[in-house]
């Protein structure tokens, strides 16, 4: 419909780095300011774990069964449940509206934004999943296996769950509608992070599981960016 | 309905030019057949009644909305200031600004941010989170930006919406100020408004006046 003529020449790299920090600078500042919203899903993941041991009884074989997937499954349900904040509010002051204008490429801020939030979110969950592993009597010798599997997966949640949050910025109640289109998108890092936790503690090797967690960090950090922005243009229309 | 806006000589390069603009919006059409032309130098009041479309037509000409119909060239990267303040509330102004021009590609040191802070009355204010500021006092922020896009490599093209909107007599000045130096200096603006500005220098295009 329109055409733009005569813009810009085409960026050279240290632009895009500029751009790039710029964008995570300002997210990092904005989260530091409002700590509250960062202790949110970590609260959720320590006191879902908590109900485990309440729910199905203390027992540690009962436990340490289900272990793997409990820790996984609160993972993930603790950061869908930030996504949400992830472009709320800069719709809401009207930031997205100048970002979607002038951010070219629009992806790099993308990135910029998602990597902002996994910082705030996957990467303090990784570190405290130890603790919830204690309640659980997940045997000690997984333990590094289940950071390992978080530190590749909980990115990958991070950049799927974005593509949905542009999606559903301009929605008011988008939260549900969120979890249902992200979800089914989330079973694969799942399957094998539960997976290659569940291998060590039988005593086998989790190569495989944790390379095709690998693999699936790098195709998801090289083709969703492009996707979220195309839902951000998507999104900002309705 | 038809609506003109266009200024004849042909050989200086357009800024805006829009041809036939069609919008419909809930079975009601806002303008048709609308053409819009901005040349450097020229500052275009955007005038209507509430719900008459200026809104619309702004965030269509900025690229915000594709839903109309009708040709749009923009000759100039643009510069767009809608309802919403575009402010991250948390942040200070400095680190707001500082962020926008990293965005807009515009010089970013902190002169001339503390310079486009001072321009617009915030002296001061450098380090107060933007939500302890006031309503106008956040909008000043804005009129920061507009400083800032009048130096070189600035946005030529500027579409302001609602821009006095809680701003006291001074700012109000220092907003026909910004305007005044973006035309005289190779630019056009095109302003959605309701009280007017009060300058010699601005045409109307009332989109109310279109309407049945």
């Amino acid at each position: 419909m329109s055409t733009l003529v005569g813009t810009d020449d085409s960026a050279p790299q240290g632009h895009l780095w500029r751009l790039f920090s710029g964008q995570l600078r300002r997210d990092l500042l904005a989260a530091v300011r409002a700590p509250g919203e960062l202790v949110n899903p970590l609260m959720f993941y320590l006191i879902g774990i908590a109900l485990f041991p309440m729910g199905v009884g203390p027992g540690p074989n009962t436990l340490a069964l289900i272990a793997a997937g409990v820790l996984w499954v609160l993972a993930l349900l603790a950061i869908l449940l930030a996504m949400d904040g992830m472009f709320r509010r800069d719709y809401d002051d009207g930031t997205l509206e100048q970002f979607n204008l002038h951010m070219q490429p629009l992806f790099v801020g993308v990135l910029a934004k998602t990597l902002a939030h996994w910082l705030m979110t996957g990467l303090p969950l990784t570190l405290i999943a130890p603790l919830a592993a204690l309640w659980l009597y997940l045997p000690s010798h997984a333990v590094g296996t289940l950071m390992l599997t978080l530190l590749l997966g909980t990115p990958v949640l991070s950049l799927l769950g974005g593509m949905g949050a542009a999606l559903t910025v301009s929605l008011r109640r988008g939260g549900l509608l969120l979890a249902l289109m992200i979800l089914p998108l989330y079973v694969p890092v799942l399957i094998m992070g539960a997976g290659a936790i569940t291998v060590v503690t039988d005593g086998l090797d989790p190569a495989a599981q944790i390379k095709w967690l690998a693999a699936i960090l790098a195709l998801a950090c090289t083709l969703v960016p492009f996707a979220t922005a195309a839902a951000l243009r998507i999104g900002m229309e309705q | 309905m038809v609506a003109t806006l266009t200024s004849a000589p042909e050989s200086t390069p357009l800024l805006l030019d829009a041809q036939r603009l069609f919008c419909e919006r809930d079975g009601r059409v806002l303008f048709t057949d609308l053409d819009i032309q901005l040349l450097p130098g020229d500052l275009v009041e955007l005038r209507g009644p509430n719900g008459s479309g200026k809104t619309t037509l702004l965030r269509a000409l900025a690229g915000l909305n594709p839903d109309f119909e009708g040709g749009l060239t923009l000759s100039e990267r643009l510069l767009y200031q809608g309802h919403r303040v575009g402010l991250n509330l948390l942040l200070t102004p400095l680190e707001n600004l500082n962020w926008y021009q990293t965005l807009q590609h515009l010089p970013s040191d902190r002169i001339t941010l503390e310079a486009a802070l001072a321009a617009v009355g915030l002296a001061g204010y450098d380090d107060t989170p933007c939500h302890r500021l006031s309503a106008g006092q956040q909008r000043r922020v804005l009129l920061a930006r507009l400083h800032l896009h009048l130096a070189p490599g600035g946005a030529l093209l500027w579409l302001l919406d609602e821009p006095l909107t809680a701003l006291d007599t001074a700012g109000a000045e220092v907003l026909r100020g910004l305007l005044v130096a973006r035309i005289d200096s190779g630019g056009a603006v095109l302003c959605a408004t309701h009280q007017g500005l009060g300058l010699t220098q601005s045409r109307l295009l009332d989109l109310g006046a279109v309407r049945l």
